[in-house]
């Protein structure tokens, strides 16, 4: 920011992420870079329960970091992420997953509703945490949009072979000498940055929609998963733009608009493969 | 001097042994077959030998650097996932085209490589998965019963095929089975599992072991004195199924 009025060549560039419309864009499709891969792991490894308990788990971080003056974007972090390796815990000590989901799921969405609500000014504000005010995106939230976007970007590719293997099999991935244990947890840390990275665009109820829409929605188009991973990036960012554009047209709320884009682009794609 | 053994080993899951006191070793280019009725604990000894699983008591003993080709009992890719077999070949090593087309040509799947693996037939699934065993150079092939949900004809080419791969790549071959008479004629030696080792030996001293017969009763016995009548007499394929069932009959009876 110091260097703004110094480097003249940028200011054009700095004047436009001035528009917010710009940013809300930026922002939307940085997020599908994240969410674009990791939905596809999402989808395969059937973990969309697990992306509604980490994603709920959000609202009790925004709680936490009013509490403590962190960043709200740190305190859901560090909530989401407490909640994802709890939930990785607990499958791996094989409890009946579906209902143990469910119950932190929902308890995790209902604690932290109870807990903002303490905090007047979120109580006046809390649908932008529940659906995301993407409108509102500043430039310090869109560089971590991208940040952190980018950030599992890098861990998904460094760890792709691995993680494909231990998707496709974990004995497979076993007998190979890898760790299935240790991609899920990189699965886990991906997951927690991106419901972190994405409370803002489209909100703590909608954050599993976006995994996992664009990426069923890619299914049909694919013949590898890395395409599928490529597509559902497309998908996502053009539901994003979408969404934005139906916001601002019909006046409705961003990120339940880019859901409702995804949604009508995944019903088109089922037509397709039945046509 | 063996490639991969097992010493005294042990396994308990909640504190039910599993295997007890099991050990074995595996020579390089021999083809050992494990086999045990439902719950003996066959693939619970392969995946303890393959690292998958923690042994209690005792020791899994490698060759430094061994090269381990597995192929799983079966494969469930859920189907949400697009993979065709080629990209399949390349996990979770990456190989080249010509190779991944070596392999599919080895396992009879040459020009199958641009299908979705969840269209594969059964047959066909477990030669793409050995084709994937393979690309590794493996030294020593496990199999966690290879031919279940085969047809016979389909059963019989697979077991063909393994003793190709032996002779050509010398590889060391350790499968588990419960069918009997065909893996029978393929194995150099039998290893005969009920939680512990109940006996083992060439297929003919493993078929003719009271600790064998016990656990697998007369009618079973009867399907491996046919191994043995055709082993021993060679007779043609032309006079096939009748010849079967009459055998079968003496032998139960006798």
């Amino acid at each position: 920011m110091m260097a703004m009025p110094i480097i003249i060549t940028i200011t054009t560039s700095m004047t436009m992420l001035d528009d917010f419309l710009v940013r809300a864009g930026l922002a939307a499709v940085g997020l599908s870079l994240a969410t674009g891969p990791l939905g596809a792991f999402v989808v395969w490894r059937r973990m969309a329960y697990f992306g509604d308990a980490t994603a709920h788990a959000a609202v009790l971080g925004v709680a936490l970091a009013l509490a403590t003056d962190l960043p709200i974007g740190l305190g859901t972090l560090v909530v989401a992420l407490a909640m994802a390796v709890t939930v990785a815990g607990l499958s791996a000590r094989g409890w009946a997953m579906d209902t143990t989901l469910g119950v932190l799921a929902h308890s995790a969405l209902a604690f932290g509703l109870v807990a903002v609500s303490f905090f007047p000014t979120v109580r006046t504000d809390l649908s932008a945490y529940l659906f995301g005010d993407i409108l509102a995106v500043s430039r310090a939230d869109l560089v971590l949009v991208w940040l952190g976007a980018l950030a599992v970007v890098a861990l998904l590719v460094w760890r792709w072979q691995a993680l494909l293997t231990a998707t496709v099999s974990e004995d497979l991935a076993h007998a190979a000498g890898l760790r299935p244990d240790r991609e899920r947890l990189v699965l886990v840390i991906a997951l927690a940055v991106v419901v972190a990275v994405a409370l803002k665009v489209v909100g703590a109820l909608l954050i599993a929609a976006m995994l996992i829409i664009p990426a069923a929605t890619a299914r049909g188009i694919a013949r590898t998963p890395e395409a599928m991973a490529i597509a559902a990036v497309a998908i996502g960012a053009a539901s994003g733009l979408g969404g934005l554009g139906l916001s601002l047209w019909q006046d409705t709320p961003t990120g339940p608009s880019i859901i409702v884009v995804a949604a009508v682009l995944f019903a088109l794609s089922t037509l397709r493969a039945r046509a | 001097m063996s490639l991969i053994a097992a010493d005294h080993i042990c396994v308990r899951f909640d504190g039910n042994e599993v295997l007890h006191d099991v050990s074995l070793q595996i020579a390089p280019g021999e083809i050992v077959t494990i086999l045990g009725p439902n719950g003996s604990g066959k693939s619970t000894l392969l995946r303890a030998l393959l690292g998958i699983l923690p042994v209690a008591e005792g020791r899994i003993l490698r060759q430094a650097g061994l090269r381990i080709g597995y192929v799983p009992q079966r494969l469930m890719i859920d189907r949400t996932m697009p993979i065709t077999v080629r990209r399949f070949l390349s996990l979770p090593v990456r190989v080249s085209d010509a190779a991944a087309a070596e392999a599919l040509a080895r396992v009879g799947m040459a020009g199958h490589g641009a299908e979705q693996m969840t269209a594969l037939s059964g047959g066909q699934l477990q030669r793409v998965l050995l084709a994937r065993a393979l690309l590794g150079n493996p030294q020593v092939l496990m199999l966690d019963e290879p031919t279940q949900g085969l047809d016979q004809p389909g059963e019989a080419s697979f077991y063909r095929l393994i003793e190709e791969v032996r002779r050509d790549t010398g590889a060391a071959i350790l499968m588990i089975s419960h069918d009997l008479h065909v893996v029978m004629a393929a194995s150099d030696r039998v290893i005969c599992l009920n939680g512990h080792i109940c006996c083992e030996g060439t297929p003919r001293v493993v078929s003719t072991a009271p600790e064998y017969r016990a656990l697998f009763g007369l009618g079973t016995q009867g399907a491996l004195a046919l191994y043995r009548h055709e082993h021993d007499h060679e007779h043609r394929a032309d006079d096939g199924h009748a010849h079967h069932h009459h055998h079968y009959h003496e032998h139960d009876h006798a």
